[in-house]
């Protein structure tokens, strides 16, 4: 056994963490700035803080993930930060060339207090920022929240340092995507496009974080939201904010900026949120959703009503981000399916509420478990005391899915061992025919391999 | 044409600020051998200018993720915030085999202490404490190591405090470590403070006699794709007796019993010389410099082994293996060599793996161009030769160095004075490593502590057949249409090491140099100058 340790009892924990369901600020913070266009993200801290976040995200994504770090020595820890901040942003127009430096902080340069409003302006002061060129930052300490924090935070940066009210409305909607894959963001924009809302989307990593192999690396690869665009979002006639956990923040502070009103919606993941999606946009574009959409509504329906025995009162455990948790539960109760235990390490205060609400009073025995000691340790020792049919969750999954022999669907964040995730979207209704692809796999599969010769089947 | 590697040099310092390109020129060195046997100088193991885009990490990464993480029954604790915890939690492949069932293994478990901004403010001491015992409780180790983070340092909490008492209290072995990612330079530093704690804390704490005649340990082998596991096989069909290795498929008893040993075998110089250098003044147990990557260097490794312990039936034994291996190699070696010599290689990684490396390229017929480490000092380049004249400066001067002298009852030498010498006259370097340098063409370009920028212009300007690096260069490497090799994880693959290890490093550098996918970059119609519509009949 992988997990040999773990034992159906739990003990009362307060202290110690053990097999984590969530991961830093920084990370998030990252790879929000990763969906800015021209944008070099850089980790004010420790270099190891910078090699394991372009380590995590580059083994989950199989592309570059550069990003710069200020590279403290024991000297920047007892005085500070700042010296070694002014040089990097030195060194990084001068060897890279970015129209962006975006600065995250770290646990350790919060903990000494470096003041990074002080320090780029004084950047700026000393000429070392090029005419046109920006330098923004957001503080991600480690030791708040969640990688999903970091996400929010460094996307509320992004909104506070560059959008601009310019008193000329523009006929637009902003779309926060929360912290989705590139190929969510890109179907996100492709069915605003097609529900007539001129969308205005930031941050997006779809050519970033997916981009084509032409024998070139692109240091900056064509995607990213363009500077003059997120500029303009202060402009825009609304925003939706897809996901709270992550995209909240932003849309607030668009609003409380820029005046800007805006709409929180959760991710679009699975039939029902995808509705409201598509709702909330026909309510600003007023136009009829195209048939093709429709269509593909349709498609995703007769998939579920022709398949719903495999699905059928089946125990689910996931564990994951928030946003991503609450939709995937009301998914799963579409499909029938009981979601009984539901993890996640991210803290933040409705998440039961929300999750409660995506149950409604189809799963009473549902466990909602958040926060410290919320952990996949924990997940495990409930599985152990009472099995399930299907695990969901990221990579890390797999350790349990084996010792306990479930089958196991890879979602969420971190995905190390496995492709497709950058490349096919989980949102809206393409998005969820592919879950459910997935989730048929995973139960068929083990189907298949527990029959019994006689009742091996061939259609199924 | 050859691409100028002076002119080149120029080229990668051309991006960087005046005084920056200063200090970095120290670090690019253009290699020569002279007659001496000494190299150029090459300044290493300083400070990356910020901004850079570096391959290294932090010092809790070498402490943590190096060289304690690999011993599967000693319970880590992270004390700090949770990323720490959660980016080193599996993501190095130390494989490792309990030997049975009921065994501990704590590798799949990542525990940390989730420091929250209460313990940024009031101390995480209290926290730390509860964590301990909640650890003890669940899994009752033998030991438990605790590793600190940044904050740790800068709130002031005490963890050798807390070990001390946890020690006391839980009546098993507790350790900390001012693992600190600010510390030093690179993960380097980190190997030293690890080195250092488990010297203080573990080794020489189990008196269990050895019976056996031919016992070393291995140290810098981290069993990364199961290398360590075809090593040992080697030794076991050798008759060496491995005590234990630092650290991989490795064992708290095994460390602790390691100065039974008669002989400390090390591999990774970079991350673990310190541990040879300290058993050797404590208790008289030399060292020598292995290599168990290439079949050459695994050969000689062996015979270097039976050399020093001067029996002739295991000089037998060791021959017989090698005769037994070589079949195999010698076949495969050909068979690539038909498809990759000639073909060009660079490696940037590691402390060591730079240097292991190139010897298995040149077994393939494969020359290795360029070189350069991610955290090597200036002797994993020059040579120990030089180790008299590196310059300590402030950032080294922070990690503790062990003043270590003779135990009082154990320190046995186990080579006199008079059979080193003759060691040494037989051709076994004892307590040497000549680096990488001496070994590499002249010409070469070496570089320390690659920064991105220049690896894209040492693509652009060389455009190897492959280059090696990690997982952050790896994808960039690729899109530019050149294949990249991990050599920290292998890219999952492996094992390299020893001579099947040989054979699937030969197999899978013949299958990157000459897969057809790089044929189909472009699609068709990209070559095409113009369009022809074609009629099609109707």
């Amino acid at each position: 056994m992988l997990l040999r340790h773990t034992t159906a009892d739990v003990m009362e924990r307060s202290a110690l963490t053990i097999n984590p369901a969530k991961t830093c600020q920084p990370i998030g913070a990252l790879y929000a700035a990763l969906g800015v266009h021209n944008c070099l993200p850089h980790s004010h801290g420790s270099q190891g803080c910078c090699a394991y976040h372009r380590s995590t995200l580059t083994r989950h994504y199989k592309e570059p993930v550069m990003a710069g770090s200020s590279s403290f020595t024991e000297g920047s820890a007892v005085f500070g930060g700042q010296a070694n901040l002014l040089q990097a942003i030195t060194n990084m127009f001068a060897m890279y060339n970015p129209d962006i430096i975006a600065v995250h902080t770290t646990c350790l340069s919060e903990t000494i207090g470096d003041d990074l409003v002080q320090i780029i302006s004084k950047a700026r002061e000393e000429g070392k920022v090029p005419p046109g060129k920006h330098v923004i930052h957001a503080n991600t300490p480690s030791y708040i929240g969640s990688h999903v924090t970091g996400f929010s935070n460094m996307v509320k940066g992004i909104v506070t340092y560059l959008a601009e009210n310019s008193g000329r409305k523009r006929n637009q909607v902003n779309i926060i995507p929360g912290w989705v894959e590139p190929s969510d963001m890109r179907e996100v924009r492709r069915l605003s496009r097609a529900m007539g809302v001129n969308c205005n989307i930031f941050p997006d990593t779809s050519d970033v974080m997916d981009a084509p192999q032409t024998g070139r690396h692109e240091f900056y690869p064509r995607g990213g939201a363009p500077i003059e665009e997120i500029r303009h979002s202060g402009d825009s006639r609304s925003t939706l904010a897809l996901g709270p956990t992550a995209s909240e923040a932003a849309a607030l502070k668009l609003e409380e900026k820029c005046e800007v009103r805006s709409e929180v919606l959760e991710l679009p993941i699975g039939l029902v949120a995808t509705d409201r999606f598509i709702n909330a946009l026909r309510h600003r574009s007023g136009i009829r959703v195209p048939g093709f959409i429709t269509d593909e509504r349709g498609r995703l329906v007769d998939m579920i009503a022709d398949m719903h025995q495999y699905f059928y009162r089946k125990r689910v455990a996931l564990f994951g981000d928030p946003d991503q948790l609450v939709s995937l539960t009301e998914f799963l109760v579409t499909l029938d399916m009981r979601p009984v235990y539901i993890v996640t390490g991210t803290p933040g205060k409705r998440f039961e509420t929300r999750i409660r609400e995506a149950l409604g009073d189809s799963v009473p025995e549902a466990q909602i478990r958040q926060g410290p000691q919320a952990d996949m340790f924990l997940l495990h020792q409930m599985i152990k005391k009472e099995g399930v049919d299907l695990l969901i969750g990221n990579t890390y999954g797999k350790y349990i899915a084996r010792d306990e022999d479930i089958p196991f669907v890879r979602f969420g964040f971190p995905i190390l061992d496995r492709v497709g995730h950058s490349y096919f979207p989980t949102v809206a209704y393409m998005g969820a025919m592919r879950l459910a692809e997935k989730i048929l796999s995973a139960v068929m599969d083990r189907q298949d391999r527990n029959a019994p010769e006689e009742s091996f089947e061939l259609t199924m | 044409m050859k691409p100028n590697p002076h002119t080149v040099k120029d080229e990668l310092l051309s991006a960087l600020p005046k005084k920056s390109a200063r200090k970095r020129a120290e670090q690019i060195v253009v290699n020569e051998r002279r007659p001496d046997g000494s190299v150029p100088e090459i300044k290493a193991n300083v400070r990356t200018t910020p901004g850079a885009i570096t391959q290294r990490g932090c010092t809790y990464a070498g402490c943590k993720g190096v060289v304690i993480g690999p011993t599967r029954d000693i319970l880590s604790i992270t004390h700090g915030p949770i990323g720490c915890g959660f980016y080193s939690w599996l993501t190095r492949r130390n494989q490792t085999r309990p030997e049975g069932p009921e065994d501990a293994n704590y590798i799949p478990y990542c525990l940390s202490t989730d420091m929250q901004d209460e313990q940024i403010v009031f101390g995480g001491e209290k926290k730390l404490r509860a964590a301990i015992e909640e650890a003890y409780e669940l899994f009752h180790p033998k030991a438990i190591a605790i590793f600190s983070t940044c904050p740790v340092g800068l709130i002031g909490d005490d963890v050798h405090a807390v070990a001390r008492d946890m020690k006391e209290k839980l009546g098993i072995n507790v350790f900390g470590f001012s693992c600190e990612g600010y510390k030093g330079v690179s993960q380097s530093a980190g190997h030293h403070i690890a080195n250092n704690q488990l010297f203080k804390h573990v080794v020489g704490t189990n008196e269990t006699p050895r019976p056996e005649k031919f016992k070393i340990n291995l140290l810098g082998e981290y069993n990364i794709g199961g290398d360590a596991f075809v090593i040992e096989d080697l030794f076991e069909r050798c008759g060496i007796t491995l005590v234990s290795t630092f650290s991989g498929n490795s064992t708290y008893d095994a460390f602790a019993n390691s100065h039974m040993a008669d002989l400390n075998a090390v591999m990774c110089h970079r991350s673990i010389n310190y541990v040879a250098e300290m058993m050797e003044k404590k208790f008289g147990i030399p060292w020598i410099k292995v290599n168990f990557v290439g079949a050459e260097g695994t050969a000689k490794s062996l015979r270097h082994i039976a050399q020093y312990f001067n029996d002739a039936e295991l000089s037998e034994r060791v021959e017989k293996v090698i005769s037994d291996e070589m079949t195999d190699v010698l076949k495969t070696q050909f068979a690539v060599r038909a498809r990759c010599e000639g073909k060009t290689a660079m490696l940037f990684v590691g402390g060591s793996r730079a240097h292991h490396y190139q010897t298995l390229f040149a077994e393939m017929g494969m020359k290795t161009v360029a070189a350069g480490y991610e955290f090597g000092h200036r002797d994993d380049y020059e040579g120990r030769r030089v180790l008299p004249t590196v310059k300590v400066d402030a950032d080294s001067r922070n990690i503790e160095e062990l003043h270590v002298t003779p135990d009082d009852t154990r320190y046995l030498p186990r080579r006199g004075p008079d059979e080193l010498v003759q060691l040494e006259a037989a051709g076994l370097d004892v307590a040497g490593y000549q680096g990488m340098m001496p070994e590499m063409e002249e010409g070469a370009l070496v570089i320390d502590d690659l920064y991105h920028f220049e690896m894209e212009r040492l693509l652009d300007i060389y455009k190897p057949d492959i280059f090696c690096a990690g997982v952050k260069e790896k994808y960039a490497v690729q899109k530019a249409g050149i294949p990249c090799k991990q050599l920290h994880s292998y890219d999952y693959g492996g094992p390299y090491a020893g001579f099947r290890g040989a054979i699937n490093f030969y197999n899978e550098i013949d299958r990157m140099v000459n897969t057809r996918i790089w044929q189909y970059v472009q699609a068709p119609w990209e070559t095409e100058e113009e369009l022809e519509v074609e009629e099609i009949a109707s």
